[in-house]
This record gives C-alpha cells, structure tokens and sequence, in this order.
C-alpha cells in the first residue's frame, strides 16, 4: 500500500480533535501542515518560496474570514511597507517607455519552468490595460490608459509632478505601501524588476510621448 | 492518431476565428471556445482520450492482469456513472480523501497489481501517468449532464472543504498571488481569458465542472491534477505534488462550491 503512504497528512486530518471553539484554530494549524507536506523544489523555485511575510500571512486569514483587515492592522502593513521603498538613484524616476512596454507585455520570469537567469517581465497586461494598441489586456487591475494625461502630467520633471511620479515610483516598488491587502506584486520589493526596468515602467506610464498618454 | 491529424487545420481555423473575434469585440474568447466547440461537435479530440480510457478500463491489465471494472470509486464496486460529480469524498479502505485520480491510482494499485507510489511521481503524459488522465476522462464523461454534489457528512470531507478554502486565499511566493489573486471576483480576465470565480458556482460547465478538458492551445488532455500543477506554475509557487492533501483540498473546496453545475465533460479549453 505504498500509494497510501505518499500522503500521510490525512493522519493528522484524523486525529485532530475539532472542538466548536478550536475549530479555526485548528484548521489553519492542519492546513500549514498539509501545505508543508505537499509542495516539492522545481527547477528554481524551491519550497522556500512558501515563506511569507507577516502581511500575507494577515490578508490571507482576511480574505478566508471574508472580512477586510481591522485599519489598525492595514495601516501598520502600510507604514512597514512604505518603509521598504528604495528610491531611485541620483533621482531618476524616468527611463525608455519603449522598453516599458517590452516589460509590460511581458509575464516570463520566477515560475519552474523559466530558465535561470531568464529577465524577468511585469506581467502588466495580465491584468492593466495601457497602451490602446494593445487590446489583449487583462482585468484584474484598473485601466492604466492615460495614466499620466489624467493626471495633468505634462512634465514629469516639474515640481508639479513630484507628487504623481513618487506616489507611482512606490506604488510600482511596493503596492502594500498604499493598499496593506493589494493583489498587486511588489515589483520592486520582491527583486521581481530591478530599478532599470522601474525606470523604464514608469517611463510608459508617465513620459508625455508614450502611447499611453497619447 | 490519423483522426487527430486530420483536425488540425480545422483547429487551426477555429483557433484564428477566436483570435479575430477577440479582436473585434474585445470580447469575451468565450464565443470563439463555444463556435470551435460547435465545430467540433463529431470530432472532440477527448473522445479519443475518453475511448483509450474505456478500453484501459475493461482491459486485464498489470501484474494481477485484472481489468478495473470493480473498482470502487465511492459508490460501489465497477459503478462509473455519477461517480465523478461526487468526487473528490472520504474513502473507508485507504482512510483518506481521494479525487478521481488518486482514487484510480489506488484501484490500479489494489486491483491490478501497479505501483501507485511510481504512478505518482511520473510526469504527466508519460507511461501510466497518461493511462490515467485518459481513465479519468472515460469515468468523468460517464457523468456528463450530471450536477456536482459532493459528500460533506465525512468529518474528513469538511476537514478538507476548510483546509482547500485557506489553501485557496493562501498568497505567497515573489508575486504574492493566491487562487484567489484570479479566482476570487465575478467578470474578470487575464489577457483575453475569462477567469471563472471560484469561490461560489461559477456556472454549468464552468471551472470546476469544465474538467478534464481537451486543450486546443497545446492539444493535449489535462485532469484536474494537471490544471491545478499549471495554476501553482504560474502562481510562482513551488510544485505541488501529485494528488497531495493541498490538491485533493482545493478540490473539495471548488467541488462543493460548484454544487449544482452540470460537468460537460470532456470539455474543450483554449
């Protein structure tokens, strides 16, 4: 009966005592060690990957309570996470929009089946539109069409656009830092785009000549 | 195999007609999957997975060269039909909740003599791995039309429904993503692709309902194990194993949230 050997977190299933009081408790205790049990290394994506901050960890129970995060806890998230965000070197918000747009389009990099050493892309268009050439957008996000005409960004250089360009810095480096439960990735802060490819991000979604402001 | 040759072009054609509708509605690829399904309506490439399963099914097979028609996959020895819809649920004789196939793999192991532990760990579409999503597509079209309705007086089987809806929200990973990052809301899409809410009935033949399914895009046939590796894939979380707890639980819990949607197994996806 090896077949029934492979899992043996049922046990644990099983003799778990599910008082009405304990009950949550214990299924989150169960389910961590089902969770244990059931992933393996994968190319380069090892189980590691598993260990989470004490943020995900808060929106998660959040979410499986179907209940939003007390805004005591939210703005605790907010203000650690604001706290990680590395601004760009000698100021320089700004880079290519045309390589934005590679980066945008993009969704390779960080699953097992990428190669080591593979650039990684922002998955933008999973879920943003932004460019209006490009009609195969996703949902999950808002639109990011006119992102900085909206936004009365003329010059991203100007003093007047100070405000708009670091909000977009911070919220492409680390989205917790505005919104604690965010289903958007922490491009920056995870190491998923390095300060290049953020410059260049921003570039699309603020620079005056980029399709997107167009 | 002549058979399958045979369809690509008509593949093809259907594959650029959903490109193009897409690009002129920016709707749905809903309509362009349902006009290829139409299509295709005397020549759904599953059939062929489905017919290698049937015979696989009645064949004496393995080193006990016994066939697999008395396996009991929960509602008695050799019966088939309206199994799948109540799949997966708690099983007395391996004392665990099983999908249909870890299930099949326990009857291949007991029945006929195969080594499930191997069965498990070999890659999909290899060997006996294949056998088996092609067994799991013969047993699952034998409820086609049916509603899900899964079993949840099973202490184990409500275990399992909370331990799938945490495994659900868990977000974790580079990106932070959980199920639920493109699961957990109505209306949504990726790119071009409709996203299903898992969280609640998404509708007949929808989600969880709508597997195992025939793949246009890569032309292969993928069980609910499969679509579930790929979904861990893309969420950038490690790989998770074959028929593991956390699957057999995200299974529980998509299957008793799709109470009352028809399966149309063996459907047909991007």
């Amino acid at each position: 009966m090896n077949f029934k050997q492979l899992t043996t977190s049922m046990a644990i299933v099983a003799v778990a005592g599910l008082t009405a009081t304990s009950a949550w408790a214990d299924f989150d205790k169960i389910t961590a060690d089902v969770v244990k049990k059931s992933f393996q290394d994968k190319g380069t994506v090892k189980v590691d990957r598993l260990d989470t901050d004490e943020a995900n960890r808060l929106c998660s129970a959040a979410d499986v309570k179907g209940k939003p995060l007390a805004k005591k806890v939210a703005q605790k998230i907010e203000a650690d996470n604001l706290k990680t965000i590395k601004w760009p070197a000698e100021g320089k918000f700004l880079g290519d929009w045309k390589e934005g747009e590679k980066i945008a389009q993009s969704g390779r990099g960080l699953t097992w089946s990428d190669a080591a050493g593979t650039p990684n892309g922002g998955n933008c268009y999973n879920c943003h539109q932004i460019s209006k050439e490009e009609i195969s957008y996703g949902t999950l996000g808002p639109s990011l069409y006119n992102y900085g005409k909206l936004r009365g960004v003329t010059d991203p250089s100007a003093a007047a656009s100070k405000a708009i360009v670091e909000y977009t810095w911070g919220k492409l480096y680390n989205s917790r830092a505005y919104n604690a439960c965010s289903q958007m990735p922490r491009a920056g802060h995870m190491g998923i785009l390095n300060e290049t490819q953020l410059q260049n991000v921003m570039a699309l979604l603020l620079d005056p000549a980029s399709p997107v402001n167009k | 195999m002549k058979k399958n040759l045979v369809m690509r072009p008509v593949m093809l054609a259907a594959l650029m007609s959903i490109g193009l509708s897409a690009a002129h509605a920016q709707g749905s690829a809903a309509d362009g999957i349902a006009k290829y399904r139409e299509m295709l309506q005397d020549g759904n490439p599953a059939e062929l997975f489905e017919a290698k399963g049937e015979d696989l099914w009645k064949q004496k097979r393995g080193p006990k060269n016994a066939s697999l028609e008395q396996c009991d996959l929960g509602k008695g020895p050799g019966v088939t039909k309206g199994a799948f819809v109540e799949l997966p649920r708690f099983f007395k004789d391996t004392g665990r909740v099983q999908d249909l196939e870890t299930r099949l793999i326990t009857c291949m192991e007991t029945l006929q003599g195969f080594n499930g532990e191997e069965i498990a760990k070999t890659p999909f579409r290899q060997g006996e791995m294949a056998n088996v999503t092609a067994l799991a597509t013969y047993v699952a079209t034998q409820s086609k039309g049916m509603r899900f309705k899964l079993p949840q007086a099973h202490k184990q089987e409500k275990t399992m429904f909370e331990v799938g809806k945490r495994a659900f929200f868990q977000r974790a990973g580079t990106h932070d993503f959980s199920c639920a990052s493109c699961h957990g809301s109505d209306d949504k899409r990726i790119r071009l692709q409709d996203l299903p809410n898992l969280t609640k009935n998404p509708g007949d033949g929808i989600g969880f309902a709508a597997w195992p399914a025939y793949r246009v895009s890569n032309a292969q046939m993928w069980g609910m194990q499969l679509r579930l590796n790929d979904c861990y894939r893309q969420q950038r979380f490690p790989e998770p194993k074959f028929g593991s707890d956390v699957t057999i639980a995200l299974g529980v819990y998509m299957g008793v949230n799709a109470k009352g949607a028809e399966s149309i197994v063996p459907a047909i996806k991007r």
